[in-house]
């Protein structure tokens, strides 16, 4: 206390200008800090939303798909003796014509029958066989048709006219009259906004008087061109508000769906022939050229099959492998390096056992490509490392005051862990088992390099069978150029996802159940 | 449905001979068992594996020697047939004609090929024949003599114990043969595929277009498929993608382990942890799709934007999402090292005056940094090997460049691309894809074994 300045420095230590600016500076990097930290989480998690949701917005479509209900005239395979002999593409061919009795000539009766799928004909003669007093049987469209009507393909924009117009018609072609300036002058910057030529102008179709015109020319204000769909005989005029311009701003040579079509549709849709539906189709069938036919359930067949191979061999080697190390084998070398060696063949990259697969069971014992055992057994190795780890830490949880009650009333070693040891380990066992499970069943690049990469049909019905897995067919269709393929392909990757977290849901029950029965 | 009989018809016979066994043991003391050394069990399994052993010592014997056997008898039977072809030849008809006997011959066999298929079924049966009767008369002779020894003294459990024991040593061993099938496996193919190039060219080339190189087999071809194996670029394609994807993961996994470890209420953690997690549990193929469906094609606008020419193949945008997918690998294994740094080094520092970030930065990171860089040793090793990311969102060609906004391939890529579809075994093409199998295993494993060297060498010892 004697001297002054000291206890003067003692007082001002944190009012110094430099040392609270120095602490300042240092608060400040703790918070940035702590904000980067926060941040990277944030990002991850992120991340995490913004895959899992693109994915199921992605996949949202194609869980349902939009089917005809047509009038069939099914007398023909009624009468025949052998109904699977009838003519199932004319029947559906003269259903659709019976709707459009006004189109006429090869291309257009080709256009329109393309709004259905290639496949329809069979999908009737199947429902047809399976109960042939049934009515009210669908036909699917195609994919493009789909696609259109959830407003994926030949997106349009719609715009109200605010003024009346008047209609005239010669022949096949009309024209409007007495347009207003506004709605002219959208026509107008529709119809010559891009380019001019014919194929490459955007389509402009007028609906007025429940007909469809579409614009081809602007001659002095007026806009003229094809009915579409011919309007009502009665009257020329709409009032404002009764009739809509609709532009579609891709080309109609560069859509897949003609403006024909999509006239056809919207009235379809508009009489309550399509509705769209649960799609069976693609939980109950295999793979197809046609994405409308093409079904996960082949692939999930694939994968089931191939996972049981895997389970088989899997668990009772890896167990089996965790228990001889853990209880038996005496430490040394030998043990040090068997160790060392799963580790690191838990490291081994995935394709690598492709490599193993195709080389040693494919062409040394010459198994069968494509095959789901073969699969199970490229899987099994996979995924063994990663089970003999999970049993080694269930084994070595287990307390050793167990191992010694059960020697101590008289049990071999052998009887020690198997009667007492391994029940005790168990959940903690089935939880490492399920997680690998898991990532065998998502599992794809040792899979394509033995073949179950091929485009396989039918549904497998045993293991020798030439089939593929879900992740695979994941693969193979967002490779194909069709749109509707990529959506599917999502779907799969949903449907793929819902049995990964079943299966992680699983091994946390499992390990709750254990944990309550612990305490 | 011929196999699964086979199984039901073996399961019931050796169901049959424990049994069986058993009650042989309970007969011969008359019920009394606690006469018996072993437990009426344990004679029963005593009797099955006497069976079991000879005949399963039989099977494998067959599997490992019945095709060299089923071949040695063929040429054995074609003779003098063989006598104009030299051993080359002699093997591509052998070849074709037991891919022929199997039902798996593509074409037209020549009268030869015919023959030979002929021989393979024929010598094939007899071969089968004679080792289905060994192996039978084995369990038999087993079950015999196991049946003759069963006796009140007879110390069953021994036994039997010794054999499952073994059975376990096995299961364990299957690891080891597991690596050496896979060392084996790429070893002899690359082997095979240096004889067509050198081995030089291959590490060194700077060009790569297996797809351009010809198929032939002979002296001319080797110059030409020299130049077109070089894996240079596709090896720097990797390490491009591979760099990428640990600059987004290394910095994002490990502040998110010391966020989770130091700064998290444990209500936040819980929650934090396994959603990350999930990150690890999303199949490679999901991202993969992800990565070539959103993020490619936004890298691309976003490029773009700025007026930079981004292929639509980018290693950006495969490093970027497979930077995501590694991220957990990082931030786990990191939150679980930094956590084992214990409570009196922060305690410690705390005293001196350092701000939680201080303390971080300089005590518990330098404490945990062994293992901090092993895990980043495991994730890069885990990116040089993942497959699916890249075979979507990668490009095929081989660009040797650094500009992230170019196509590059990678050595998985390569893979795939060689080996998918029907390929002709021994062109030097699909050959390739074994020794870029060899090159990435012998890479991944010196990631792995360094991550392990380093944790084990530098680990602090608190206790």
């Amino acid at each position: 206390m004697t001297d002054a300045r000291n206890g003067d420095d003692f007082a001002t230590i944190h009012t110094r200008p430099a040392a609270r600016k120095r602490l300042a500076r240092r608060y400040r990097a703790e918070r940035r800090f702590r904000f980067f930290g926060a941040a990277a989480i944030f990002l991850s998690v992120g991340f995490l939303a913004l895959l899992l949701g693109s994915i199921v917005l992605k996949a949202l479509p194609a869980f349902t798909h939009n089917f005809a209900a047509l009038e069939f005239d099914l007398s023909a395979p009624l009468e025949a003796s052998d109904p699977a002999t009838a003519d199932y593409d004319a029947i559906v061919r003269n259903a659709l014509r019976d709707r459009f009795p006004e189109v006429a000539g090869r291309t257009l009766r080709r256009e329109l029958s393309a709004l259905l799928s290639s496949a329809a004909p069979v999908y009737l003669a199947r429902q047809f066989q399976a109960r042939p007093a049934g009515t009210g049987f669908t036909v699917p469209l195609s994919d493009t048709a789909d696609l259109y009507l959830k407003g994926l393909l030949a997106r349009s924009r719609t715009i109200v006219a605010t003024g009346p117009a008047k209609w005239t018609t010669s022949g096949e072609r009309g024209a409007l009259e007495t347009v207003t300036a506004p709605d002219l002058r959208a026509i107008e910057n529709a119809f010559t906004g891009q380019g001019g030529q014919d194929g490459q102008r955007p389509s402009i179709l007028i609906e007025i008087a429940g007909g469809v015109l579409k614009i081809g020319q602007l001659d002095a204000n007026i806009p003229g061109g094809v009915w579409l769909a011919r309007p009502r005989e009665t009257g020329n005029a709409a009032e404002p508000g009764q009739w809509r311009i609709r532009i579609f701003d891709t080309p109609q040579a560069k859509r897949k769906l003609s403006d024909r079509q999509i006239v056809w549709l919207d009235r379809l849709v508009a009489n309550g022939t399509v509705r769209p539906a649960l799609n069976t189709i693609f939980f109950t069938r295999g793979a197809s050229r046609e994405p409308e036919m093409a079904g996960i359930w082949g692939a999930v067949v694939g994968s089931a099959l191939a996972l049981v191979v895997t389970l088989a061999l899997a668990f009772p080697l890896g167990v089996g492998a965790a228990i001889y190390m853990h209880e038996f084998a005496r430490p040394g070398r030998w043990s040090r390096f068997v160790e060392v060696n799963i580790n690191n063949l838990a490291a081994v990259p995935s394709i690598i056992f492709g490599l193993l697969g195709l080389a040693v069971l494919l062409n040394v014992f010459g198994l069968h490509r494509s095959a789901p055992y073969v699969g199970g057994i490229v899987l099994a190795l996979m995924t063994l490392p990663t089970i003999i780890i999970a049993a080694r830490v269930a084994l070595g949880a287990v307390p050793g005051s167990i191992r010694q009650a059960a020697l101590a009333v008289g049990a071999s070693p052998l009887q020690t862990v198997f009667h007492h040891v391994l029940p005790r380990a168990m959940p903690a066992i089935m939880t490492g088992t399920i997680i690998g499970m898991a990532r065998a069943l998502g599992e794809t690049a040792p899979l394509l390099m033995i073949g179950m990469v091929a485009f396989i049909v039918d549904i497998p019905g045993g293991f020798a069978d030439p089939a593929t897995v879900l992740p695979v067919q994941i693969f193979m269709w967002a490779d194909f150029p069709e749109a509707a393929f990529g959506y599917r392909s999502a779907a799969a990757i949903l449907v793929l996802l819902v049995f990964l977290l079943a299966m992680n849901g699983a091994a946390l029950l499992v390990r709750a159940r254990f944990e309550r029965a612990r305490s | 449905m011929a196999p699964l009989f086979v199984l039901v018809v073996l399961l019931l016979v050796g169901l049959a001979l424990v049994l069986a066994g058993r009650a042989r043991a309970v007969a011969l003391v008359g019920g009394d068992t606690t006469a018996l050394a072993s437990r009426p069990a344990y004679h029963g399994a005593f009797l099955l594996l006497a069976a079991l052993v000879p005949a399963a010592s039989v099977l494998i014997v067959w599997a490992m020697a019945g095709p060299v056997l089923t071949g040695w008898l063929v040429v054995a039977s074609l003779g003098e047939a063989l006598a104009p072809l030299d051993a080359a030849e002699r093997g591509v008809l052998l070849a074709s004609a037991s891919e022929f006997a199997a039902g798996r011959g593509f074409g037209t066999p020549s009268p030869l090929v015919e023959n030979a298929a002929m021989a393979y079924r024929s010598m094939g049966s007899a071969v089968h024949w004679l080792f289905g009767f060994l192996a039978t008369s084995g369990a038999v002779a087993g079950a015999l003599w196991g049946w003759r020894k069963i006796a009140p003294r007879w110390p069953a459990r021994p036994y039997v114990e010794r054999a499952i024991i073994t059975l376990l040593g096995a299961a364990a061993g299957l690891a080891i043969l597991t690596t050496l099938a896979i060392i084996f496996s790429l070893v002899l193919e690359s082997i095979r595929f240096f004889q067509l190039v050198s081995p030089i060219d291959f590490l060194f080339g700077l060009h790569w277009s297996p797809q351009s190189a010809y198929a032939g087999v002979g002296g001319e071809a080797g110059t030409r498929t020299g130049e077109v194996f070089g894996a240079l670029p596709v090896l720097a394609g990797t390490l491009l993608i591979t760099a990428i994807a640990i600059a987004i993961a290394a910095p994002v996994g490990l502040l998110s382990a010391i966020y989770l470890s130091e700064y998290a209420s444990d209500p936040a953690r819980a929650i934090l942890k396994p959603v990350l997690e999930i990150l690890a549990g999303i199949p490679t193929i999901v991202y993969g799709f992800f990565a070539a469906l959103s993020v490619a094609p936004f890298v691309r606008q976003m490029g773009e934007a700025v007026g930079l020419s981004v292929s639509s193949q980018s290693a950006l945008a495969a490093g970027l999402v497979m930077g995501v997918m590694i991220i957990p690998f990082v931030s786990s294994l990191s939150d679980d090292i930094i956590r084992a740094v214990p409570q009196t080094l922060r305690d410690a520092s705390a005293a001196l005056g350092a701000t939680r970030s201080e303390t971080i930065v300089k005590t518990v990171l330098p404490a945990a940094m062994p293992g901090v860089v092993s895990a980043l040793l495991l994730a890069i090793s885990r990116a040089i090997g993942e497959t699916m990311i890249v075979v979507m969102a990668a490009g095929l060609a081989a660009n040797l460049t650094l500009n992230p906004f170019e196509a590059v391939t990678t050595v998985t890529v390569q893979i795939v691309t060689l080996l998918v579809g029907d390929q002709a075994f021994d062109s030097a093409k699909t050959l390739s894809a074994f020794a870029l199998g060899l090159m990435l295993f012998t890479i991944t494993l010196m990631f792995n074994i360094l991550a392990l060297k380093i944790v084990t060498k530098y680990r602090q010892n608190y206790d």
